[in-house]
C-alpha cells in the first residue's frame, strides 16, 4: 500500500506544493481510501483473451471475427479489474473449444494470466454466432467458468453487442457486479452546427445524434430505465426542460413554466425530476414528477442554485451548486430543503455526480479561482462521511461534467483542451484515461443507468 | 399608462396621415403624368382617415372616422362606397390597415389608418413601436458585472437610469434582457448566474418605474460571446445585461 502511494506521488509530481503542505494528511489519506472504497489499483486479475478461432471460411467470418476480438480485448481492459496480457504475450494459438486449450500454457510466463477468455466465432446463412468461454488456467477440476453461445444478425453492431454482452458476463463472474460493457453514453455535440443531444455506446462506438431542434441544448439525463432523456434547451423564452423519447425515437412534451430552467436530474427510481428553475426570479431548486405535475421549490438561497443530482442510493438527498456565498460550492441537503451542508471549501466548485453506492460525489473544482489565479479546473471525487477529496485529472486542460458509471468504478467527463472539448473516460482512480470522441466539440456526458 | 400610450399612438397615426396626404399633395404639384393630366382648374381632393381607439384587444370595436373635400366619390377598401365624410364602427379579428381613397375632379387623395389587434399578451410588431433595433440600442445600453457577480455596480446606475427613462419615454416597447458571462467557468453554472444577472438589471429598472410587465429576461450563460480573446477587457464586455427589443 505504502508503494502503491508512493507511486502515486510519483505520477502526482506536479500536484502543488502548498496543496501537499496545507493538506498532505488529507491527500494521503484520501488516496488511501479511494484505493480501498473503489477496489482499483491492487490485486488486479490477470486476464487472457485468447483470438477467437474462426468457425468456417464464410467472407463474413474474419471481419467480425476481428470486431468481436478487439472490442472483447478492450471492454476486458477498460473494466478496471483486470490486467489484461498484452497481445504479444499470448500463446500463439486459436483455441476454439475446451479440448483445444493448453491451460498451462497460459498459466506459464509470459502471459500469466489467471483466467483465459477464448472460443469460436462463424457467420453462417448472414447471422454470426459465437461460443465464448472462460477458463480458470489453474483449476485441477471445474476450470469452466463460463460457457456461452451467442447468435444474432451478421452486422458489425450486432457483433460488438455479442462481445459487449460476453465481456458483462465474465466481469460479472470475476468482479461480482455487473458490467458497463453494454452502457450507453448521453452528450452534446456541436457536429451538426447546433449544440445537440447525442448518443453513443461507452467505448465511443456508434456515435449518433438523436436531437435536430435547430438550438442549443445542453445536458442530457437518461431516465434509469432508459426510455427518456431529459435536458434543457434554448427557445424563445430561454431555458426549458425538454424530453426526447428512446423508445418513440422523437420529442415528447414536458411542462414549460417559463423563466430559466435547467438541469434535469432523475431520482433514481425514475419517479422524479430535480431541476433550476428562474420562475420567481432567483434560480433556485425545484423537484416534479416524472410527468412535470407537482413542481415544488426546495431551496430559497440568494443566487444561482443550479445543477442538482439525487443521492441515487437513497434518493432521501440533493447534491447541488450554489453561489449564495459568491464563487460556486458544492452543497447537500435533504430532498425537503433541510440540513444543508456545504461540501466544499473554497474556489469554484460545479458539476456535482453522486456515485449509485452513494458514497462519493464527483465534480469540477478550480482549487485557485480568480483573476491572477489561473487555477487548472480538474475533476475530483469527495467521500461524502468525511468530506475527505483527491483529484483524478492533472495538467491536462480544463475538466468538467463528470458523471459516474453504473458499477461506481468509471467516470466519464469532458475536457477542453487546445481549443476544442471532447469526452473522456477514466477509472474513478483517474488512471487509464481515453478519449471517446473526436470531431466537434462534444460535452457534458451522461452515463446511463444500466 | 393604457391611455398615454393610446394617445401617443394616436398622435403617430395622425402624423403618419398628414405625411401621407402631404406627400400625395407634393406629386399633384409636380409635372403632370402624360397618361391622364389632371385638368389644372379643379381643386385637388383631400382626405383624412382615423381609428379611434387604434388599438384594440380582438372582438372589441374600433370607430373609424373620415373627412374628405372636393370629392366625389370616396371608398375604403373592405367596407365599400361611403359617404364623403362620416363614421362607420369595426370589429377586425386581426390588424388590420383601413385605405381610403377619395376621387375627385381635381385627381385623387388617399388616407390610412390602422387598427392593431392584440391578441392575448402579444407584444406590439416593431413597425408600431417605430423604432428599431439600432435606435432602440443606442437608447438603451448594456450594464456590466464584477467578475462572478450579479451585483448591479454603481457605475452602472447612469446607464441605467437613462435607460429607464427612455423606456419610460416610450412605454410602447417590451424590452428583452440577456444575461451573459464571460467564457470562464462551468456552462451550467454561467447559465444560472446569467439569469441572477438579467433579473438583477430588470429588478433596477423596475424600481426607476419601468413595468416589469414590459420585461422578460433570457441568460445566454457563456453560450453566446460579444468579444472573444482571452483577456480582461473582453471579459469585461461579456459580463453584461444587453437590451434588446421583444419582437
Amino acid at each position: 500500500m505504502i508503494r502503491n502511494l508512493l507511486k502515486k506521488h510519483c505520477i502526482l509530481r506536479s500536484f502543488c506544493l502548498f496543496a501537499l503542505l496545507a493538506a498532505g494528511a488529507q491527500v494521503l489519506q484520501a488516496q488511501d481510501w479511494v484505493q480501498i472504497g473503489t477496489n482499483l489499483g491492487v490485486n488486479k486479475i490477470r486476464i487472457a483473451a485468447a483470438e477467437f478461432k474462426p468457425g468456417n471460411t464464410d467472407p463474413q467470418t474474419m471481419p467480425m471475427k476481428y470486431v468481436f476480438d478487439q472490442t472483447l480485448y478492450n471492454d476486458l481492459r477498460y473494466a478496471g479489474i483486470f490486467d489484461v496480457v498484452s497481445k504479444s504475450m499470448i500463446p500463439n494459438t486459436e483455441p476454439g473449444s475446451p479440448q483445444e486449450i493448453n491451460l498451462a500454457s497460459w498459466a506459464a510466463a509470459p502471459s500469466s494470466a489467471a483466467y483465459v477468455a477464448f472460443g469460436t466465432l462463424a457467420v453462417n446463412h448472414g447471422q454470426v454466432s459465437v461460443q465464448g468461454f472462460l477458463y480458470d488456467t489453474h483449476a485441477q477440476q471445474n476450470a469452466q467458468l463460463l460457457g456461452k453461445q451467442f447468435t444474432d444478425v451478421a452486422s458489425v453492431e450486432a457483433t460488438r453487442m455479442i462481445a459487449h454482452r460476453f465481456a458483462d458476463e465474465i466481469i460479472q463472474q470475476l468482479g461480482g457486479i455487473p458490467g458497463i460493457a453494454e452502457t450507453k453514453i448521453f452528450f452534446v455535440s456541436d457536429r451538426s452546427g447546433h449544440k445537440e443531444i447525442w448518443e453513443m455506446d461507452y467505448d465511443g462506438f456508434n456515435q449518433h445524434q438523436l436531437t435536430y431542434l435547430h438550438s442549443d441544448s445542453l445536458n442530457p439525463e437518461v431516465s434509469p430505465d432508459n426510455s427518456r432523456v431529459a435536458f434543457s434547451s434554448m427557445g424563445r423564452d430561454g431555458w426549458s426542460i425538454r424530453m426526447y423519447s428512446l423508445i418513440l425515437n422523437r420529442m415528447v412534451s414536458f411542462p414549460q413554466w417559463g423563466g430559466t430552467t435547467l438541469s434535469p436530474a432523475w431520482s433514481s427510481d425514475g419517479t422524479k425530476l430535480a431541476y433550476s428553475s428562474a420562475r420567481t426570479g432567483n434560480p433556485d431548486i425545484y423537484v416534479c414528477d416524472a410527468s412535470g405535475a407537482g413542481s415544488h421549490r426546495i431551496t430559497a438561497f440568494l443566487g444561482p442554485n443550479v445543477s442538482p443530482v439525487w443521492n441515487p442510493k437513497t434518493n432521501a438527498q440533493i447534491a447541488w451548486v450554489s453561489g449564495r456565498t459568491k464563487l460556486p460550492q458544492i452543497y447537500i441537503m435533504d430532498t425537503d430543503g433541510s440540513n444543508v451542508m456545504r461540501m466544499t471549501d473554497g474556489g469554484y466548485a460545479t458539476s456535482p455526480s453522486w456515485s449509485p453506492n452513494g458514497q462519493f460525489l464527483s465534480f469540477a473544482w478550480q482549487r485557485n479561482y480568480g483573476p491572477g489565479a489561473p487555477g487548472s479546473e480538474d475533476i475530483y471525487i469527495m467521500d461524502i462521511a468525511s468530506k475527505r477529496w483527491t483529484q483524478l485529472t492533472h495538467d491536462a486542460g480544463a475538466n468538467d461534467f463528470p458523471s459516474w458509471s453504473p458499477d461506481n468504478r468509471h467516470i466519464v467527463f469532458q475536457r477542453q483542451q487546445g481549443g476544442h472539448t471532447e469526452i473522456w473516460m477514466m477509472l474513478a482512480d483517474g488512471t487509464d484515461q481515453q478519449q471517446l470522441t473526436h470531431e466537434g466539440n462534444n460535452l457534458m456526458p451522461d452515463w446511463s443507468w444500466k | 399608462m393604457q391611455q398615454k400610450r393610446t394617445k401617443s399612438l394616436v398622435l403617430a397615426a395622425g402624423l403618419a396621415a398628414m405625411l401621407t396626404v402631404a406627400g400625395c399633395h407634393k406629386k399633384k404639384v409636380a409635372p403632370p403624368p402624360p397618361a391622364a393630366p389632371p385638368p389644372a382648374t379643379a381643386p385637388v381632393p383631400t382626405a383624412t382617415l382615423t381609428a379611434t381607439p387604434d388599438t384594440i384587444n380582438a372582438g372589441d370595436q374600433a370607430v373609424l372616422n373620415w373627412q374628405t373635400s372636393n370629392a366625389t366619390d370616396v371608398s375604403i377598401d373592405g367596407i365599400g362606397t361611403v359617404a364623403t365624410s362620416g363614421t362607420q364602427s369595426v370589429r377586425p379579428t386581426q390588424t388590420t390597415t383601413y385605405h381610403l381613397v377619395a376621387h375627385g375632379d381635381g385627381g385623387t387623395a388617399d388616407a390610412t389608418a390602422t387598427v392593431t389587434v392584440q391578441a392575448a399578451q402579444s407584444t406590439p410588431p416593431p413597425a408600431e413601436t417605430g423604432i428599431d433595433e439600432n435606435t432602440f440600442e443606442q437608447n438603451v445600453k448594456p450594464i456590466f458585472y464584477d467578475y462572478d457577480s450579479y451585483s448591479v455596480r454603481p457605475d452602472a446606475q447612469a446607464t441605467l437610469q437613462a435607460d429607464a427613462n427612455y423606456l419610460n419615454q416610450n412605454p410602447q416597447l417590451k424590452v428583452v434582457i440577456g444575461g451573459y458571462c464571460d467564457d470562464r467557468g462551468s456552462i451550467e453554472y454561467n447559465l444560472a448566474l446569467g439569469e441572477n444577472r438579467a433579473n438583477a438589471a430588470k429588478q433596477a429598472l423596475v424600481n426607476l418605474g419601468v413595468s416589469p410587465d414590459r420585461l422578460r429576461t433570457v441568460s445566454y450563460g457563456k453560450e453566446k460571446q460579444f468579444c472573444t480573446e482571452e483577456n480582461e477587457s473582453c471579459w469585461q464586455q461579456n459580463r453584461r445585461a444587453q437590451f434588446t427589443l421583444d419582437q
